[in-house]
């Protein structure tokens, strides 16, 4: 990778870390093991289904939070601070710079997932005593998880790029709402016809389509996921992130920072 | 080669809602900064001085003309590799230390790997923060922040170093070091370009000064050059107590002392002056001139001419 | 600025590109998963616990629902029909989330019980989806109209008159519903209680779908009337004269008809050799049942209610 970016990017990931950003794992340890125990208590046959539901939901809902509230003050805290000044004055490109956010918030997001992720596993071995083929689903909806990761920092970047941090929050988090209802809008658009038929549509294929990310209940349902969805789920991520990352190139590209 | 030079860079700005209202925050501006000299860009706050020194840094886009650092454009990364920044009141990461600052600043300069650190521990220790060195920086005070920031503009040996306000927010020792390093660098053999609305910093470290105001050149020249322009004054001090009509009625401030009186008059009523001491029998002890200062100068250039009364 | 432009022209084609491979993306997505979004209604174990997850919005997500169940019946029906196995499942949740929410149990039911491949085959869930529906509204009398078609549609007349019966005892109720009691209990499988029920669904309900429909139903009606009818006289003649008529003409000669008839579309009566009337057009008149050709398949798929 350029080293400009690498740099950008290790620099993200420390900051955030040393802001404290990885403390979140303690409240899902303790979320988890207080479910874990209370539903082993309680076992009433669904001790798999809560265990991997709530475990799952809480990954997706603690990263969502995390990418949004850091994502949205990666550019316009630089800017406030001024040490986005010193950056670009030296031979860094703004393109670069973009991407150097994006890998360095990506990366703690990947790796905060990667305990969590430990941290579901031994909940599940708490109340099932071993682990079952189908566990593998686990895996996937992980992978799916951290591609909406993925998503929501490009989009939280890209309203960091332009605009306030109370906007950006509420536009990501917008984004993010109507994006996990994508197949609902794109069936609503279906039912209509006429200019509304065209603007439903053209929103539902802006929109992140997250519905197709989340596979929670199926597989906490032990219901395997497709390998074709994975691989158009993983075109479709890369493809739409890249989408978002040129965007925001271009936004910042031209923009004065006063 | 001109150092900088900068070719006709102005900046008008759209405010207002619907952002139909033009302000002009820089008018044309042309100057040329010569290798190795120390240029001072002097106004007060608001007049342009950041406005310019960030379409210099390509944090802000020019509305017309262009400009050129070491002969060459403000976009070129080799450019950049070769200039340093400090601007104004800097914060830096909260959570870094000095030196991780300053490596991810090398880092991003070029600066090759393996000299890195040495380097950083150079430059830590110039600036005197060499005992700070792994302390985070949101412990830093505001002059151990300038310091640091600084550091970050001439790790890398930079040829050019842009400096806004470099003396901003110290106290008269942190001043004097500051002042120190400026020269430092010209001995070096850098150039150094700085803005500030403190005078009297920049008459003693400048080789040349600009002066700017309401976004408009209002000068430009040696020190040295720029005061001999102004009238300056003389001081005549004389025995007794008594102030002749000549010298009372010319305005001058008089100060009486004990046994001795003092006035300071414009240079061109000198003769007049002494003429009137003689007529009267006071007795002359000495005739000092008053050296113009380039405040005098500066606030002779800040007096707004007809056309700057801005339309509201 | 060279460089500038140098970013702004790569960057652009870059997401002109990305952005149209991820909108084809996920397209295919769509077709891999068209059933998917509502496939997780059979994971929804508990409603109940769904209500209180949904942090004081269950009205939105019953409308989500709804509208899933709406989509779902009609890409299934489109097709062809299925088992529309999904149907209760989401309108089970849709109700539960929102009670009030009457479109539920109003198209919900006649979904449910009537028979494939215009519905789920379930008359039971059907029933228990509109008295879900009646005990938490109990002042809409619209709901027993429908509790009481659902039995109707099935035959139950017995059971379709004590719904009847038991709407028109609420005080705002239709009047209409006191008539169709009656007339239930002694005349369930007449034709003119079946046009009575259908002018009464047309003159109750604010829905352009329902109404056109029943109107269909109406004219159906009608023309199986009228079929029966022209028979009726085609044998008269075939009694007076001996051979069967040619044309209407032959039948207006000899004084049974005033003129040559039409449906309620506006086109004329066939009338076949051997006697049998026709509809000219069939597929104008859906849910007729007289007076087509045989072998006539009807061109779509028809919704029997909407």
């Amino acid at each position: 990778m350029n080293p400009r970016i690498w740099h950008i990017a290790t620099n993200t990931f420390r900051e955030a870390v040393r802001d404290r950003v990885l403390y979140n794992l303690i409240a899902f340890a303790l979320l988890m093991s207080g479910a874990a125990v209370l539903v082993g208590q309680i076992s009433i046959g669904i001790e798999r289904l809560v265990v991997i539901n709530l475990g799952l939901t809480a990954v997706s809902l603690f990263g969502i939070v995390i990418a949004i509230f850091i994502g949205i003050g990666l550019v316009s805290k630089e800017i406030e601070k001024r040490t986005l000044y010193t950056v670009l004055s030296r031979p860094v490109r703004r393109w670069e710079f973009v991407a150097g956010k994006f890998f360095g918030l990506s990366g703690t997001l990947i790796v905060n997932t990667f305990f969590m992720a430990i941290g579901v596993f031994v909940a599940l071995l708490y109340v099932s005593h071993s682990f079952k083929h189908a566990d593998a689903g686990i895996l996937v909806a992980l992978y799916f998880i951290i591609l909406q990761f993925l998503i929501i920092t490009a989009l939280a970047l890209l309203f960091s790029s332009f605009s306030s941090p109370l906007l950006s929050a509420i536009f990501a988090f917008a984004l993010f709402l109507i994006g996990t209802f994508a197949e609902d809008l794109r069936g609503f658009a279906r039912l209509t016809h006429g200019i509304a038929r065209w603007l439903a549509t053209g929103a539902a294929y802006l929109v992140p389509n997250f519905s197709a990310l989340n596979v929670i209940s199926q597989v906490a349902h032990d219901n395997p996921v497709s390998r074709q969805l994975i691989a158009y789920n993983t075109v479709y991520a890369l493809a739409y992130t890249v989408a978002v990352l040129s965007a925001t190139a271009m936004i910042f590209e031209r923009r004065n920072l006063k | 080669m001109h150092a900088i030079e900068i070719l006709g860079l102005e900046k008008t700005y759209n405010i207002g809602f619907w952002r139909k209202r033009p302000k002009r925050a820089l008018h044309p501006l042309n100057l040329a900064i010569e290798d190795g000299e120390i240029f001072g860009f002097l106004g007060p706050n608001g007049a342009g001085k950041t406005t310019t020194l960030k379409m210099l840094m390509g944090l802000v886009f020019p509305s017309a003309g262009s400009a050129r650092i070491l002969g060459m454009d403000l976009h070129d990364p080799r450019m950049k590799a070769q200039i340093g920044f400090l601007p104004e009141q800097p914060y830096f990461y909260d959570y870094l230390t000095a030196r991780e600052l300053l490596r991810y600043y090398g880092q991003l300069s070029g600066v090759d790997s393996r000299q890195l650190s040495s380097k950083v521990e150079e430059v830590l220790e110039k600036v005197g923060l060499r005992d700070s060195m792994n302390v985070q920086l949101r412990k830093f005070s505001k002059g151990m922040l300038q310091r640091a920031g600084i550091a970050q503009a001439i790790l890398h040996d930079p040829k050019v170093v842009f400096l806004d306000e470099p003396m901003s927010g110290l106290d008269p020792m942190g001043r004097r070091e500051v002042r120190t390093l400026i020269e430092e660098l010209k001995r070096d053999g850098k150039t150094v370009f700085f803005s500030t609305h403190i005078l009297s910093d920049a008459e003693a470290l400048c080789d040349r000064v600009a002066v700017i105001n309401l976004g408009q050149l209002r000068g430009v020249g040696a020190v040295a050059d720029l005061t001999s322009g102004v009238k300056g004054k003389v001081e005549i001090v004389w025995q007794g107590s008594a102030v002749p009509a000549a010298i009372k009625s010319s305005g001058a401030e008089t100060h009486i002392a004990g046994e001795t009186t003092r006035a300071v008059i414009p240079e061109q009523d000198q003769d007049a002056a002494i003429d009137a001491l003689r007529r009267e029998r006071l007795r002359l002890i000495s005739v000092t001139p008053v050296r113009a200062s380039l405040e005098d100068y500066f606030m002779a250039q800040l007096k707004p001419s007809a056309e700057e009364v801005v339309p509201r | 600025m060279i460089r500038k432009r140098n970013v702004a022209l790569p960057a652009a084609a870059i997401l002109v590109a990305s952005f149209a491979a991820s909108a084809l993306l996920l397209w295919r997505i769509d077709r891999l998963r068209s059933n998917a979004a509502v496939e997780d209604a059979l994971y929804v174990t508990s409603p109940k616990l769904l209500k209180r997850l949904s942090l004081g919005y269950e009205g939105l997500l019953a409308d989500i629902y709804w509208t899933r169940a709406v989509q779902y019946y009609g890409a299934m029906h489109h097709s062809g029909g299925g088992d529309y196995k999904l149907l209760w499942p989401l309108l089970n949740i849709a109700s539960q989330l929102d009670p009030h929410l009457t479109r539920v149990y109003e198209f919900g039911g006649p979904f449910l019980s009537t028979n494939p491949p215009n519905g789920a085959g379930l008359p039971q869930r059907g029933v228990e989806l509109v008295e879900f529906g009646i005990q938490e509204n109990p002042d809409n009398w619209h709901l027993y109209y429908d509790l009481g078609f659902i039995h109707y549609d099935l035959k139950d007349y017995n059971a379709a008159a004590e719904a009847f019966l038991r709407g028109s005892k609420l005080p705002n109720a239709n009047p209409v519903l006191r008539v169709l009691a009656a007339r239930m209990a002694e005349h369930g499988g007449d034709v003119e209680t079946a046009r009575m029920m259908w002018t009464a669904t047309f003159e109750t309900s604010s829905d352009k779908d329902v109404r056109q429909n029943a109107l269909d139903h109406l004219r159906a009606l009608k023309a199986d009337y009228d079929v029966t009818e022209l028979e009726r006289l085609v044998e008269v003649y075939k009694k007076n004269f001996k051979v069967f008529p040619t044309t209407f003409e032959d039948m207006v000669v000899a004084g049974l008809l005033k003129g040559i008839p039409a449906d309620p579309t506006g086109h004329a009566y066939k009338l076949e050799p051997g006697g049998k009337v026709l509809v000219s057009n069939p597929d104008d008149l859906p849910f007729v049942q007289k007076g087509v050709p045989p072998g006539y398949v009807p061109k779509h798929v028809v919704i029997d209610r909407p």
